[in-house]
């Protein structure tokens, strides 16, 4: 009998995620038996400390690169610094949710573990080269998410934002592991190397090509609804309304995020395949700029706006991607590390505008912000600016350097579109602007503002104004993040 | 020269003042106005340097001055280098002189949240300056965005009661405009880099300005003829917007007449100055070939603007309006003398936008004064106005006769070189003329009309009875703006003669493409 094989394994690669999801794994225990009720904040401190520790061990990891478990999981400068960046994604959200918790009575102290896993899941996805692993990430944060968006259960709406999310996103699930499976069919792989390597041997069999494509749509369509594309994107404005605040805050930049990244490496593993996915990548960009924008201008529910205007950015940040060879990929981190660092901050203004047992938040609720918080009508002002894409700001770094590179890579039409749609969207974000700093105040709103929150505005406000004047470091190390990658 | 940046310290000494404004205690209204001028001046001292400093004569490589070159993102070839010629430097002056005549004018004028008046308008003045000095492709656009926020914000807080609206539509409007630009830069970048990439592999681009010119003269980088229109109209729409050319105007009276007076002044005196600046420094300079292509339409345009503002400023009744119906007017002034593409026409085309930054912006101030004492600027409120305040009349008459451009006074000096320009351009010649000269006594009579309403005849309304004359600081802001106001009239040259240069230098391009012919 022959004895299996165990393929070695390299637990250092790992780290940070081991580290994550272990310490989530433990603090569930701890929060459990050790833990007192009403002093929950405990856990989110140890939450934060255990994203940090994570973040930290990742540093030793800068110069390794290399793959374990059969290649299915890689790590490179690439994924390490999109670990990075979903770290920080975790720890504000979780500092934005110390005291929003207790305000709206749904404190759990289970709710910073599972945003721990989640942060698990899109570190997963960033160092997932198979179709597989990439999956298991997949699933890993979206059913932390379908409990974090009905987290507010009492609530109905919360409750129906959990539940259109989790039947929704059931189906892509299926949509995706239909096609992975279908994929497997026709390349007789699921890792990215077996596919390229696969393509790379053209021609083959036109069975094989067709199953092969349709395979391809369909994961396509299962990324689509992760990264919420025009027109996959119909759950977004519901679901991040239902859900509490913070949670909303970090699917906004969380599984956008992730996804995006692991579409980046699919679709840069898959350059064979570019031809296929370049005309229908460029579509659903078109598409998703424009009607995320447009979707924004009618909004009068804040949170409902700034869903819309996700959507939006998601269609831009998908330019980088699909001339990531071009230096999109670099164009594709910077964007989302300065995407992620404002819409974080936005959501913070939102959260300490937010009254208890109230489901509005109107725009009408700014007006006049500015005499009664000078200061965080100033942040909020800088975070619009910057999601508009104003100079000196974050956002406007990154339009630019998304935008550059996709005009190199020779699609300067979509350019257009962006700036067009930028243009569009300068409508909006300056709406609640005019509201905070030009008109009167119409009802007593009390903004709270607690200490984790302040932090995290604070880190949001000045990470935003020091990445549009001197982004220079970040780039470089942008830059040198993306060598391994061969981008 | 090497070893002071002087450019920087023009540059950044208001954002230092702002920031040092920031620590300043919020409700102290004097102190902030202060401080906000102590900086003003130090600033306009500072860029005294430049006048006297700068020196250049026809035939050098290159008229930039008080260069200052530093890596800003290597990886894209965008450095922070400024610079000035013969074409900013006066603009810079400018900017520089108004602002503590503007900060000077807030102590009549701003009464509600001072420090951070104060704080927008330096930051403002960065912006600004920043735009005419910028080297870089990119800290340009960078600059020229910017100067949107503070501007939005000063017409939104402190302005009349439509300034929401007004602010809205003035940030649109130009936001929108200047979108399209970011893609003619990027392209312009791309199509550099691209071309360049072929001799010399692994090449990063540049944003540098004056390193791009000298490929597009050298032939290095060679702009289809198709590509180089695309690339001027953007960059055209984005100055239209700003300066503004009829039919993009529609944004200036709301802004204007909503505006509080200091932010008019500025918005007046500078701001649509970025526009003009942009089209002699990038259209004509960058584009030579499309700019002759396109500079008939544009005169037109340009004249259209003229004589609709013009009539549109007689029948308003409303002084601000009427004195931003003629910035229409006299701004299409400015884009006939650039798009004349002649040494006359730009030359007058600068000393133009300096002329009306200086008489327009002294109107503006002119009708603050009335309106701070009688909260309205309707005309027939007014008559007989000179009877009680002597002084400020005296000083009216004058500013309106520069505006309207009597020989001895700026505003004489630089149509007449304008029309002279128009006139010589084989492709506009008479006509364009005859319309220019037009404009001229519309001005002349919308002008004096809102004069003789005001100022002149019985002192009929009771309320006007006990107006009082200019107080000592209104009397200085109107005095130091009326010191350029003659001098220029009376020895343009010593504005003309650093001018030429880099005039010459501006116009190379479309001399070689005329001799291409």
């Amino acid at each position: 009998m022959e004895s299996l094989q165990i393929p070695p394994v390299d637990l250092r690669l790992l780290t940070p995620l081991l580290i994550v999801v272990g310490w989530a794994g433990a603090l569930l225990l701890i929060d459990v038996f050790f833990v007192p009720d009403g002093r929950k904040k405990i856990t989110g401190y140890l939450a934060i400390a255990g994203l940090a520790v994570a973040g930290l061990a990742g540093i030793p990891l800068w110069n390794l690169s290399g793959s374990t478990f059969s290649g299915m999981l890689v790590l490179d400068r690439y994924s390490l610094a999109l670990t990075w960046i979903f770290l920080i994604a975790g720890a504000l959200s979780i500092a934005v949710a110390l005291d929003y918790l207790p305000r709206h009575a749904i404190e759990q102290g289970e709710y910073y573990p599972l945003i721990m896993f989640a942060v698990g899941g899109m570190i997963l996805m960033a160092q997932s080269a198979d179709l597989i692993t990439l999956f298991l990430g997949i699933e890993l944060l979206s059913i932390t998410l379908y409990i974090l968006t009905g987290f507010a259960y009492p609530r109905v709406a919360s409750e129906e934002a959990g539940m259109k999310y989790l039947v929704l996103g059931a189906f892509a699930a299926g949509f995706f592991v239909y096609g992975i499976a279908l994929i497997f069919g026709a390349t007789g792989a699921t890792s990215l190397a077996g596919i390229a390597a696969y393509l790379g041997r053209q021609p083959f069999a036109p069975q094989e090509e067709t199953l092969f494509l349709a395979g391809a749509s369909l994961v396509l369509i299962g990324f689509s609804f992760k990264i919420a594309l025009v027109p996959f994107h119909m759950w977004t404005p519901d679901v991040y309304e239902g859900s509490p605040t913070p949670v909303a805050a970090f699917m906004s930049v969380g599984t956008k995020g992730a996804a995006l990244a692991a579409l980046l490496r699919v679709t840069l593993a898959l350059e064979e395949a570019q031809t296929f996915w370049l005309p229908i990548l460029a579509v659903l960009a078109a598409a998703t700029m424009i009607l995320g924008n447009l979707g924004a201008l009618g909004q009068s529910n804040l949170k409902r706006m700034l869903a819309y205007s996700s959507i939006g950015h998601a269609g831009y940040i998908l330019l980088g991607i699909m001339v990531a060879a071009e230096r999109g990929a670099e164009a594709f981190l910077f964007y989302i590390l300065a995407y992620t660092l404002t819409n974080l901050g936005a959501f913070g203004v939102l959260i300490a505008l937010e009254q208890r047992g109230e489901a509005a938040w109107s725009i009408d609720d700014f007006a006049g912000l500015y005499q009664r918080r000078p200061l965080l009508a100033v942040a909020m002002a800088l975070f619009m600016f910057s999601l508009a894409g104003v100079p000196p700001t974050a956002g406007f770094m990154g339009k630019f350097f998304i935008f550059t590179a996709a005009y190199a890579g020779g699609l300067g039409w979509l350019v257009l579109i962006g700036v067009l749609t930028s243009a569009i969207a300068a409508y909006y974000y300056l709406r609640v602007v005019v509201k905070m700093f030009m008109q009167e105040p119409v009802r007593e709103v009390r903004p709270e503002l607690t200490r984790g929150l302040n932090t995290e505005i604070l880190i949001a406000g000045v990470a935003t104004l020091i990445l549009g004047l001197l982004p220079t470091p970040i780039v470089l190390l942008v830059e040198r993040s993306l060598v391994a990658l061969g981008g | 020269m090497e070893t002071l940046p002087i450019l920087s310290l023009i540059l950044w000494l208001p954002t230092l003042g702002a920031l040092g404004l920031l620590l300043a205690p919020r409700d102290n209204a004097e102190l902030a106005r202060r401080m906000a001028l102590i900086v003003a001046l130090l600033t306009f001292v500072v860029s005294l340097a430049l006048p006297f400093g700068y020196r250049a004569t026809p035939g050098d490589a290159s008229t930039m001055r008080f260069v200052e070159n530093l890596p800003w993102l290597p990886m894209f070839g965008a450095s922070y280098s400024l610079g000035v010629d013969g074409v900013s430097l006066w603009l810079v002056l400018l900017t520089t002189f108004l602002l503590p005549i503007v900060i000077l004018s807030t102590w009549d004028s701003v009464h509600t949240q001072v420090r951070n008046f104060q704080i927008l308008m330096l930051l403002l003045a960065t912006a600004m300056i920043g735009v005419f000095i910028s080297l870089d492709l990119l800290l340009f656009y960078i600059f020229w965005e910017f100067t949107l926020i503070p501007m939005t914000l000063l017409i939104g807080i402190w302005g009349g009661s439509n300034r929401i609206y007004a602010a809205r539509k003035f940030f649109l409007y130009t936001f929108s405009g200047s979108v399209l630009m970011l893609v003619a830069i990027i392209g312009l970048y791309v199509l550099h880099r691209d071309a360049l990439a072929i001799g010399q592999p692994g090449y990063t681009g540049t944003f540098n300005f004056t390193t791009i010119l000298a490929n597009l003269r050298g032939g290095a980088l060679q702009l289809d003829a198709t590509i180089e229109r695309l690339l001027f109209g953007a960059f055209f729409l984005a100055f239209a917007i700003k300066v503004p050319l009829w039919p993009f105007h529609t944004w200036l009276p709301d802004a204007h007449v909503e505006a509080p007076t200091a932010g008019s002044v500025i918005l007046a005196g500078v701001l649509l100055k970025l526009g003009s600046y942009g089209l002699i420094r990038f259209n004509l300079t960058l584009f030579p070939e499309a700019s002759r292509w396109a500079a008939p339409a544009i005169a037109i345009l340009a004249v259209i603007g003229i004589i609709y503002g013009a009539i549109v400023a007689f029948a308003q009744s409303d002084m601000k309006k009427l004195v931003a119906y003629s910035s229409v007017s006299h701004m299409g002034f400015i884009v006939l003398g650039i798009f004349a593409l002649n040494h006359e026409g730009v030359s007058g085309a600068i000393l133009q936008s300096i002329n009306h930054g200086l008489s327009t912006g002294a109107l503006f101030l002119i009708v603050g004064v009335l309106y701070e004492r009688r909260h309205t600027r309707e005309m027939a409120e007014y008559g007989g106005i000179w009877k009680v305040m002597p002084v400020y009349g005296g000083i009216t008459l004058l500013v309106t006769l520069s505006s309207a451009g009597l020989p001895g006074l700026n505003g004489f000096i630089g149509e007449y070189t304008i029309m002279q320009g128009a006139f010589l351009a084989p492709e506009l010649s008479w006509p364009f003329l005859g319309f220019a000269v037009l404009g001229v006594v519309l001005a002349a009579v919308y002008l004096l009309r809102m004069y003789q309403t005001v100022f002149m005849g019985d002192l009929r309304n009771p309320e006007n009875q006990d107006l009082n004359d200019l107080n000592p600081r209104e009397l200085t802001t109107l005095a130091a703006l009326c010191l350029p106001i003659i001098a220029l009239g009376l020895y343009p040259a010593f504005a003309f003669e650093p001018m030429q240069a880099s005039v010459g230098e501006v116009l190379t391009g479309i001399a070689t493409a005329v001799a291409g012919r």
